[in-house]
């Protein structure tokens, strides 16, 4: 299993060595990041090469990462039924970059990339369709930014005076608790940090 | 002459029986014939992905029971693999085995659902009558495990919460010799149903290219002809050591979709029984203290216990940094979590792949050119329930 996407890995090295940017294979699955520019180019090689033949599309998970420059992260998920292999494909990209849409490849994509549009607030190029897809109709702001509060900005409740269901802010009776159990004793690098410390005393 | 038609769009649901949930469905009608379907979901969006990230692994479990509702264990066991994967946990032998039988539990479950529902909606009654009977069975077997009939919060990252006791396998094995019957009995309502047929055959065909290209997967896929099940072919637990067929559709309609499920729930049965014959004696947790809490009684006489019952159940248990993709094959298909683990005790990020979603989607190509009459009949075989759709 493993051999399998080490030769994978190479193939796709090899066949693109200019479009990777990166490879990696962990936990027995192949990472690949690439250049959102090379994004259909990729797919498509992915899709119709012959040792390749990932014909399934399983689904594009975006990520948030508000510290980093290149907030947005979206991973495409492939499944080759031939070759019994997936594989993951990364691309990162600014706030505000627009993303090409894969839809004419995998017609699968649409609602996948309706998703991350919703989600995430990402432009698709050349996407038929892109509306929201889960959040409610007239929805303000994309819920899975990290910057987007858990509980959200409007609640609805039936107003008996309006006879009708009204948005109104969100008012919380008792504030959303998040407690912080992070222990500070474990994982933490405090040793090292010490010892840095020292030796930067003694240079001063 | 000719006639100036004009298309009519109806609004079918959100809240329509034959709906199976909160689908909203706007078709375009010329005539009778359906020319466009536009699904609006996300009626039941609940933010799972987003709450999860808030929460601890262990309290994130129970959000899973919630997206497919009908077969909740299926989708804990992704979670649980993914945070295992990404521990690199060994989970002892009995649990592996319960899980499966659990599992196998669950595809009955929805099975059963979704077969006498899609045969609710084309007009028979008595399917679901004796189906939800033996669905209740199944759900007090889940109560027994678990404490509740439906949200079950049953597995646990490298194991299951409880050893079953052994009146229950007794019990679970009762039912697999008599279940069978059930199924025959089902059959003989729908199998040579001349109604059943009439609305079934022929109607949603997708072809194997088809499926392919719209990420198909489960049941889906095989009625059409592609011999993929993960459960063969990306062995996960114990199956490679259990001997089951896959059954294959040839025209990838309703009706072989139909049969599909029929023949998939025997083949649960065969499974369950084997897992029953093969259950080895053992722990069903890791013994990892730093994973699996420890004993009630433990706790009253160890300190270290009770240390580390009390880090579980504030802090909980740090996930390595890196992402994983982890699949089941889910009774309605693929059931995927991709986990990214930032290193803390809670997810960084968590999605969902609910086969349902990609299923749904197809929904526009399979009902274009057919009858109005045909809508529930194909929604029906898709076997949607809005909980994963949504999530």
């Amino acid at each position: 299993m493993i051999s399998k996407l080490q030769n994978l890995e190479k193939l796709i090295n090899s066949e693109l060595s200019s479009k990777i940017q990166s490879s990696s294979i962990n936990n027995g699955e192949l990472l690949i990041g690439i250049n959102e520019k090379d994004l259909i180019d990729v797919v498509q090689f992915l899709k119709l090469n012959e040792n390749c033949k990932f014909k399934q599309l399983i689904d594009i998970a975006g990520v948030d990462y508000p510290e980093n420059d290149k907030r947005f992260e979206l991973i495409y998920l492939f499944l080759s039924h031939e070759n019994n292999t997936r594989i993951k494909l990364l691309i990162k990209f600014e706030i505000n970059q627009i993303i090409n849409s894969i839809t004419k490849i995998f017609p699968s994509a649409n609602w996948m990339e309706r998703e991350v549009f919703d989600m995430y607030g990402v432009k698709f190029k050349n996407h038929p369709d892109l509306r929201r897809i889960l959040t409610d109709y007239g929805f303000k702001g994309h819920p899975l930014r990290k910057d987007f509060p858990l509980t959200g900005f409007n609640e609805v409740r039936y107003s008996e005076k309006e006879k009708k269901v009204i948005y109104e802010p969100v008012k919380l009776e008792q504030n959303y608790r998040n407690f912080d159990f992070e222990s500070p004793w474990e994982g933490t690098n405090y040793i090292k940090e010490v010892k840095n410390l020292g030796k930067d005393d003694k240079k001063n | 002459m000719t006639k100036k038609t004009k298309s009519l769009s109806l609004n079918f649901g959100p809240q329509h029986p034959a709906a199976h949930g909160v689908l909203r469905l706007i078709l375009e009608l010329d005539g009778e014939v359906v020319e466009k379907a536009d699904p609006h979901i996300g009626l039941l969006h609940r933010g799972t992905e987003k709450l999860i990230e808030q929460k601890t692994y262990t309290q994130a479990l129970p959000y899973f029971d919630r997206l497919d509702y009908v077969a909740p264990m299926n989708q804990e066991h992704a979670f649980a693999l993914a945070a295992e994967k990404l521990l690199n946990v060994e989970v002892p032998i009995r649990a592996k085995y319960i899980r499966v039988i659990f599992c196998e539990i669950g595809r009955i479950l929805s099975h059963i659902l979704n077969v006498t529902t899609q045969a609710l909606d084309v007009g028979a009654l008595t399917p679901s009558l004796w189906g939800f009977e033996e669905r209740e069975t199944l759900m007090t077997f889940y109560e027994r495990a678990s404490g509740s009939r439906l949200h079950a919060n049953y597995f646990r990252t490298g194991g299951v919460h409880k050893d079953i006791p052994l009146k229950l396998i007794e019990d679970i094995e009762k039912f697999c010799r008599s279940f069978p019957k059930i199924i025959d009995d089902l059959e003989g309502l729908l199998t040579d149903n001349r109604i059943f047929k009439q609305r079934n055959v022929e109607i949603g065909i997708v072809s194997k290219q088809e499926a392919l290209d719209h990420s198909f997967s489960g049941v889906m896929l095989r009625g059409s002809g592609v011999p993929w099940d993960l459960r063969r072919s990306q062995p996960y637990e114990v199956y490679k050591d259990l001997d089951f067929k896959i059954p294959i559709g040839k025209n990838g309609d309703c009706y072989d979709r139909y049969l599909c499920r029929i023949e998939e729930m025997r083949e649960s049965v065969k499974i369950i029984l084997q897992c029953i014959n093969k259950l080895p004696k053992g722990p069903v947790k890791s013994i990892d203290n730093k994973i699996s809490p420890p004993n009630r009684d433990e706790i009253k006489e160890s300190m270290e216990a009770l240390i580390h019952h009390f880090k579980l159940f504030t802090e909980g248990y740090r996930v390595p940094k890196g992402n994983v993709y982890t699949a089941v094959e889910a009774p309605k298909g693929e059931f995927g979590v991709y986990l990214i683990s930032d290193g803390s005790s809670k997810p960084y990020r968590c999605k969902i792949r609910a086969p349902g979603f990609s299923h749904l989607q197809a929904m526009d190509y399979l009902i274009r050119g057919h009858m109005l009459a045909d809508v529930p009949a194909v929604l029906g075989s898709l076997d949607i329930v809005f909980g994963e759709v949504d999530r």
